[in-house]
């Protein structure tokens, strides 16, 4: 069985990537025993699957993703929720109400409003209809506070690491709580500016590199050194 | 331009379609019943009506004076426009040309204009200032398929069929004498429309052979077999290989239509 | 008034650009150039200067034009009005309406449309400076656009024309060749598939000349497919080779 590339090799999309008994997976398709990618990214294999993991890609909602979106519209049972994803999600009042919703006594903009930020989970969706939200669950819910930041979504696994290492790192070095959207919008709050700043310079620094070995210990030094300087400007 | 077809019926085609058999009794490579009629216009200069199967096409022609294009001082003026007008389908809506109009009469201005079938330096009344402006109005009537070859079809007929008003410029003055000359026409473009289904190339496809192509190419050809003008349509492809073929297909037909209405 | 010239390649088989008749004019391509685009690309073949900017898959406006098994390709195809020698009007000319219709149309076989239902992708082409093949750089260009957007593609599209000028078949016309010259053949092609998705001719050719065209067309197609991978990949080795410096520090 023929390999055609090897791992880590960049390509771009109708590269010929693999032939014979292989699998198409992400960011490939599959033509007569052939295996292409579809996306500019780097080729990576998994016994007999080919993936691509892509430079640059949208999110497309999936059942039981946490998201963090923006609410941009009141309906009149309802919201309109930008999920940063092609398709636009809905949120009922019901929802978030824990009850049925009832016009003449809730007023929908003082539960959320056009601009508030949310975390939902995605409940349901298919090619027929728009992603359905819910934040009736723990952890869910209303963003009062904290710093918002987008980052292509295909680089959110590797900003959470292998077994969360990336992640709990950034969280230990900065004490900050983030939340990660699977579609690419991150949250982070904590207990200063500051300390929210370095958390999102080195989750910039991680969607930069991503494709770079040694990335965990480069952002771990990077941060400790950063936090250095900062105790040295205080003296 | 899109009109549901079902499921069934794309499968129906394209398997009758790989069997070299089409849908109305047609081998892959024949054009439907041709009719072409001229001067059923009077008001208009000139005009034709084509029937190819029963798709239908109006042309008509009007002379205006008018002033040449800057950078072709002493030629005359050909312009092209197509209706898709909404009687010929359910898809057709009123209003401006869209882009498929537009698309269509630019085709048939190319046929027309790339193969120089008018001797447009035999429009010029006075140099660089006055010269006759031929209009070409495509109006399509009934759309079963195959509204370039029809329409290019019905345009070249309907100049073959204008006459222009016999003038003489006095004292700076255009006079309008008795008597017509007929348009000075040099060259009859034919133009050949084929569209590829699955691996097959088909000739003159019907509005549902149209409906499930993947794509479509038109080749205009002069009367020395001379290729003036080409056109690829639809949003799927060809192979490089197949072009050659169609070429080749192209040039037989042109050939048959050309020795069977006497162009 | 524009003089004529009388000859286009002279006897050395030097056109007036001083190339030879195999010869590509020199091409230029940046991905990424425009920041709020989901995608984008810069092109400049010869003397031509094409943006081609990606919004989507998005949303469709108007709602009911959304389809409900594939994503709708919009394609405007616009020339500034100071792109050419007379201004040009900056309303969309009949010329534009066709090729905006003709570039959807060589880049839609690349997009797998039946991914997305009821989105809507839009590409965005505007020539800043034209001098012959503009068609055909903005779909290159349109191209880069869309792989940089992330938008999943089975295939680059890449263009490139062929024509006749003093009956010589020759690669790459620029303007003046264009204008005096006898054919035209822009074509466009998806270089893996070998699938031609874009294919236009005015003049006069034989049979012959026609196949000789299309075959030099496809030779410079495949030329600019090289450096169209070479600029999408161009992102990521630089960033890869800050680090080795940075290490090597």
């Amino acid at each position: 069985m023929p390999i055609l590339l090897e791992r880590k090799q960049l390509v771009t999309p109708g590269d010929l990537i693999a032939e014979g008994e292989y699998i198409a997976g992400e960011n490939t398709f599959a033509e007569n025993n052939k295996i292409y990618a579809a996306r500019v990214g780097i080729v990576e294999y998994e016994n007999k699957r080919v993936d691509v993991v892509a430079l640059k890609a949208f999110y497309i909602p999936r059942a039981g993703d946490i998201v963090i979106g923006t609410i941009t519209e009141v309906g009149f049972n309802g919201w309109t929720v930008n999920i940063n994803s092609p398709y636009v999600a809905l949120l009922r009042a019901s929802d978030v109400l824990s009850r049925p919703f009832k016009p003449q006594k809730d007023d929908l903009p003082q539960v959320l409003d056009a601009g508030d930020l949310v975390v939902a989970k995605i409940v349901s969706y298919d090619r027929t209809h728009d992603p359905q939200l819910t934040v009736a669950e723990p952890g869910l819910g209303k963003i009062t506070r904290g710093q918002i930041v987008k980052i292509t979504p295909t680089k959110i696994p590797r900003l959470i690491g292998r077994k969360g290492s990336m992640i709990s790192m950034i969280k230990q070095e900065t004490g900050c709580n983030i939340i990660l959207g699977l579609n690419g919008v991150i949250l982070v709050t904590g207990k200063t500016l500051e300390d929210e700043q370095l958390a999102l310079r080195a989750i910039f620094k991680i969607e930069q590199e991503s494709h770079t070995s040694g990335l965990t210990d480069r952002i771990t030094q990077m941060l400790r050194e950063e936090k250095s300087k900062r105790e040295e400007n205080k003296k | 331009m899109a009109q549901i077809i079902t499921r069934v019926k794309q499968k129906q085609i394209t398997q009758m379609i790989d069997n070299e058999k089409r849908m109305d009794g047609r081998g892959l490579r024949d054009y439907r019943e041709m009719k072409i009629e001229q001067g059923l216009i009077e008001r208009a200069e000139g005009s034709a009506r084509v029937l190819l199967g029963k798709t239908e096409v109006v042309v008509g022609v009007k002379i205006e004076m008018g002033e040449p294009f800057p950078d072709t001082p002493n030629e005359g003026v050909l312009t092209v426009n197509a209706e898709l007008t909404p009687i010929a389908s359910p898809i057709f809506e009123a209003g401006p040309p869209d882009e498929d109009s537009i698309e269509l009469a630019r085709i048939v201005d190319r046929g027309i204009r790339e193969s120089k079938a008018i001797d447009t330096e035999k429009l010029v009344i006075e140099p660089g200032k006055k010269v006759f402006v031929v209009f070409v109005d495509v109006y399509v009537l009934n759309h079963d398929g195959n509204l370039i070859d029809t329409s290019a079809l019905a345009a070249v007929a309907a100049l073959l069929n204008t006459k222009m008003a016999n003038y003489e410029v006095k004292e700076g003055e255009v006079k309008i004498k008795p008597g017509y000359e007929k348009l000075p026409i040099n060259k009859r473009p034919i133009t050949v429309t084929i569209a590829k289904i699955g691996n097959k190339l088909i000739v003159d496809p019907l509005l549902e052979e149209e409906q499930i192509m993947d794509a479509r190419i038109s080749m205009a050809i002069d009367d020395d077999g001379h290729i003036c003008a080409i056109q690829k349509g639809g949003s799927g492809y060809f192979e490089p290989n197949q072009l050659l073929e169609a070429s080749k297909i192209v040039e037989q037909k042109a050939k048959e239509i050309r020795k069977k209405l006497n162009w | 008034m524009n003089d004529k010239p009388e000859k286009l390649i002279d006897k050395k088989g030097l056109r007036l650009d001083g190339r030879k008749a195999d010869e590509l004019r020199p091409v230029k391509l940046e991905v990424g150039v425009i920041s709020n685009a989901d995608g984008s690309a810069y092109i400049e073949h010869g003397k031509n200067k094409i943006l081609a900017a990606v919004y989507g898959p998005r949303e469709v406006h108007p709602k009911h034009l959304a389809l409900q098994d594939r994503t709708v390709v919009k394609c405007r195809y616009h020339m500034a009005p100071f792109s050419v020698q007379e201004r040009k009007s900056p309303a969309p000319s009949r010329r534009e309406v066709e090729l905006s219709k003709m570039i959807r149309e060589s880049l839609e076989p690349a997009i797998f449309m039946e991914y997305y239902p009821r989105t809507m992708i839009d590409v965005f082409i505007e020539v800043l400076q034209a001098d012959g093949g503009t068609r055909c750089a903005s779909i290159t260009a349109a191209a880069l656009a869309l792989a940089d957007s992330g938008i999943p593609m089975r295939d680059l599209v890449v263009a490139c024309a062929a024509g006749k000028i003093d009956n010589t078949v020759v690669l790459d016309l620029m303007d003046t060749e264009d204008k005096v010259g006898s054919a035209d053949v822009p074509v466009a092609l998806m270089p893996n598939l070998n699938a031609v998705t874009l294919l236009q001719m005015d003049g006069n050719l034989t049979r012959e000349e026609f196949e000789t065209a299309v075959n030099m067309a496809l030779d410079g197609c495949r030329k600019i497919y090289a450096m169209q991978k070479e600029a999408l990949k161009t992102k990521y080795v630089n960033v890869g080779e800050e680090i080795k410096e940075e290490a090597e520090d």
